[in-house]
């Protein structure tokens, strides 16, 4: 194959053939470079918490500009990186030649849901930046926002904006999974990253337009005094609370069920084994994604729902659970008597499972009912949700990167620096959001500006938080490090071969080291399921000999 | 039952932290087992069946129903057990002994003010110790949350609501109380004490503390009542007239024109107050202005109620 001239990255030069392309990979990477930048963004916010918060006391910024700053690192690392990240990059770039189509099925819809997720973007920053400095944190509840100025409205209406371009985003893939499928491939062989990814659609389709519901309706409130949410107006402060969570909760699962699809792809193909429990994984996501519509109220036991509900929600939540932990019981069997290649990422994959791990066993801890009332609102609920969206989410995005890289750019990065740099992620973030845990158990609430009325009966205040301070900046130096050998790939790194991980599925087997600009040279006819090492002659040694 | 601080929890200074602790650190202890058996195996094939040569073909596993048979029982037996713990302590928590003292709590931002029965009135908490302590709270304005960590106690403060926590505290001392939900600019110095004495010197400070101009919030009421007007349409010896009487109504079971029925609860006395027409006893029209929720302040509505519950 003569792949570069037909390389989808030639296929057109200037930056009106990447703004206006209709290309599910250039819209990927649109998505990267957007996302790379918010994610930066929100990454410095939240140095800037850690670091006011080192010491107690006023250390950096006053109280108004640590909320206000906590607020924005919320909103973004939320709305405008977890959410879109894998989805748009990843589904975009590899969901397609997963399932052996030439596009998405509708590609016009697809570029103009990035505009959307941009115009959402830029309104939330811009709007935080010229209108007004926010200060609600990413939840808004009311009262209290209620009562904050207009400039929330700019916030909320960024939300209800790129709530848009989630949904259209998972139409797209509902209907490219289901008419699109290359012949052979059928419903037992989709790659479990693609199982992942619709799963996730259907719950972008159905939850996000109630964030947009609520977001109209605090909009009429503020601006037409209709009660709704505010006890002053007539209305009821803690129906914000049910609204705001019958998306946010199902969110949680468009975070973390694409990440879960990155992780059974990794297992499957650096452990050159099938996956195990295929049917399970698969059907669980599923399960999962419905199943998370009945759970939101265990954000809300002490918020003053009935304790009946509170009961029946924490019952469900631990039904979710289960499938959850299966989920990691079988990518832990999936490297049994398998061939394990520890590259950099399969240690993403690792740290993912670690990280994961104890993100969902905290998980059970804040839904039992009696511990929850001591723990919600503190510290172990902040360091819980980091464990599921940093440790779960953006480790699988960011061991996804990895493992897809030299398919979108055709280069390799260099392997030493990679598994530095995933050391360095792994111990800067244990050591900031583990000592959380205990400052969390130990009664300190989150959202504190200064910590010193804390210390008065917990001294070890200041030592956790001093190392968990010092944890987020290993964590940032790992991730900068990436950044920066990424970049270097791009110019400097060597060609990358066509599969360097001898993988099985379409995009490594059945295109050039960059895919062609409509994937295919001829539509592939699949006669294998996705991790069926052992009956590929064909992908084996054509993996990266030079370790 | 250890009260000292561990490396996980706080000191225990209530009745029922010794359950909340418990639950704790089981759940902590099955999850480090769990934890340390899934890295465990993790780090164990990663090294046993580690990549040899890259001509590596390894044969696919059979599942064995046993292993997977016993990976979704045994969470699930797991889950059921703390579920069911949670469950029990989570009514331990939420329901007050019927011999509790009541306290009123009233959260603005950013402090808290608490009104004893006998009329006394401040911005630290003071209980007995050893005696089942049942809070009443409302918020001014928005959303709080009441936080004790020694007594492993929480509950949101919400505006036109009552809510309610209790505990009984087991030791004479000092305690902090945070706002646990956040409110703003100085939502972390919304701080207070709570401070547990012996019966004695509880009521020695009670004593003390109780304003001379002030009377209790029952006796308030009263007068209210007489101000208002309440009196033309409300009887307090059980005679029926425009509106039903306040005798005997505070706790009786209320049905409604449109059939439904409900217990006069401090919450079902405030709603009728501030927003009468929202639901009308069967047999009674409704006539009563719906002024009150802005004529009346939120401490005459608490009167009020105090004074109806007396009736």
């Amino acid at each position: 194959m003569s792949a570069a001239s037909h390389s989808y990255l030639q296929a057109g030069r200037g930056i009106g053939s990447w703004l206006l392309t209709t290309d599910h990979k250039r819209i990927g990477i649109l998505y990267a470079v957007a996302i790379a930048t918010f994610f930066l963004l929100g990454g410095i916010l939240a140095m800037l918490v850690r670091t006011e918060l080192a010491a107690p006391g006023e250390t950096i910024i006053g109280p108004d500009q640590y909320n206000q700053i906590f607020t924005l690192h919320g909103v973004v690392m939320v709305f405008l990186v977890i959410i879109p990240a894998i989805p748009g990059i990843l589904g975009n770039f590899v969901l397609p030649i997963q399932i052996g189509a030439k596009d998405v099925a509708f590609p016009r819809l697809n570029l103009a849901s990035w505009y959307i997720f941009m115009a959402g973007a830029l309104m939330a920053v811009c709007g935080w930046i010229l209108v007004g400095r926010v200060d609600t944190g990413w939840t808004f509840y009311t009262p209290y926002s209620s009562g904050a100025s207009n400039a929330v409205l700019w916030l909320t209406s960024a939300v209800f904006v790129a709530g848009f371009a989630s949904i259209f985003t998972g139409l797209n893939f509902i209907v490219t999974v289901h008419k699109m499928r290359a012949p052979g491939m059928t419903w037992s062989r989709l790659p479990l990253f693609v199982w992942a990814v619709y799963a996730t659609a259907i719950v972008q389709v159905l939850a996000t337009p109630v964030i947009g519901i609520t977001m109209v309706l605090l909009f009429l409130e503020k601006l037409l005094q209709i009660g709704i949410f505010d006890p002053a107006l007539g209305g009821d402060p803690v129906l914000f609370q049910h609204f705001f969570w019958f998306y946010s909760h199902p969110a949680v699962y468009i975070m973390i069920l694409p990440a879960m699809g990155i992780i059974s792809d990794l297992m499957g193909t650096f452990s050159r084994q099938q996956v195990s429990g295929y049917t399970f994984i698969a059907l669980s996501s599923v399960a999962i994604a419905f199943l998370g519509f009945l759970v939101w109220g265990h954000h809300m036991f002490v918020a003053g729902q009935s304790a009946l509900s509170s009961i029946i929600f924490s019952m469900l939540t631990f039904l979710i659970g289960i499938p959850t932990g299966i989920k990691v019981f079988n990518w832990v069997a999936t490297m049994y008597r398998g061939s394990v290649w520890l590259r950099t990422p399969m240690l993403y994959a690792l740290m993912f499972l670690f990280l994961f791990t104890i993100g969902g066993l905290t998980g059970i801890m804040v839904g039992v009912l009696a511990v929850d009332v001591h723990l919600h609102d503190t510290y172990f609920v902040v360091a819980h949700f980091h464990y599921v969206m940093m440790g779960g989410a953006l480790i699988g995005l960011i061991g996804g990167m990895h493992y897809w890289w030299p398919k979108i750019t055709g280069r390799l990065y260099n392997e030493t620096a990679g598994r530095i740099a995933a050391i360095l992620v792994f111990v800067g973030f244990n050591l900031t959001f583990f000592t959380q845990f205990i400052l969390g158990s130990q009664g300190m609430p989150r959202r504190y500006h200064d910590y010193a009325s804390f210390m008065a009966s917990y001294p070890e205040a200041a030592m956790l938080n001093m190392a968990s301070t010092a944890g987020s900046y290993i964590l940032a130096v790992g991730l900068v490090m990436i950044l920066v050998y990424c970049l270097h790939s791009l110019l400097r790194g060597r060609k990358a071969p066509p599969n360097p991980w001898g993988a099985c599925t379409l995009e490594w087997t059945h295109t050039g080291p960059v895919p062609d600009a409509h994937n295919f040279h001829e539509t592939p006819l699949v006669t294998r399921g996705p991790y069926d090492f052992h009956i590929a002659d064909d992908v084996f040694g054509t993996a990266d000999k030079d370790l | 039952m250890n009260n000292q601080e561990t490396l996980w929890l706080p000191e225990a200074a209530s009745t029922v932290a010794g359950s909340v602790d418990a639950l704790f650190y089981f759940i902590l202890w099955v999850s480090t087992v769990l934890f340390v058996g899934v890295i465990g195996a993790m780090i164990l094939f990663a090294w046993r069946y580690r990549r040899k040569s890259p001509q590596d073909r390894p044969v696919p596993v059979r599942e064995n129903k046993l292993v997977e048979a016993s990976w979704i029982i045994i969470p699930c037996i797991l889950v059921a057990i703390v579920f069911v713990w949670g469950f029990r302590v989570f009514l331990e928590l939420g329901v007050a002994p019927p011999n509790s003292y009541e306290i009123n709590v009233r959260a603005r931002t950013w402090s808290w003010l608490f009104e004893y029965p006998n009329g006394a009135a401040s911005t630290e908490l003071h209980v007995p110790v050893n005696r089942p302590v049942k809070l009443k709270m409302s918020s001014e304005d928005v959303t709080h949350s009441f936080f004790v960590p020694a007594f492993r106690v929480k509950q949101d403060v919400l505006q036109g609501r009552y809510t309610y926590a209790w505990f009984e505290a087991t030791r004479q001392d000092t305690f902090q109380v945070f706002c646990a939900e956040y409110c703003g600019s100085a939502h972390s110095l919304m701080v207070t004490s709570v401070v547990v004495q012996s019966q004695d010197a509880f009521e020695a400070w009670l004593a003390d503390n109780v304003l001379d101009e002030s009377l209790t919030p029952a006796e308030r009421g009263e007068r209210l009542y007489t101000q208002q007007g309440c009196f033309a349409c409300h009887s307090l010896d059980g005679t029926e007239t425009t509106g039903p009487s306040f005798q005997g109504l505070a706790g009786s079971v209320r049905t409604f024109t449109d059939g439904t029925s409900t217990e006069a609860d401090a919450n079902y006395l405030r709603t009728s107050i501030v927003n009468p027409a929202e639901k009308i006893v069967a047999g009674f029209e409704p006539l009563m202005p719906g002024q009150y929720a802005t004529t009346l302040s939120a401490e005459e509505v608490d009167a009020l109620v105090a004074f109806i519950e007396e009736q």
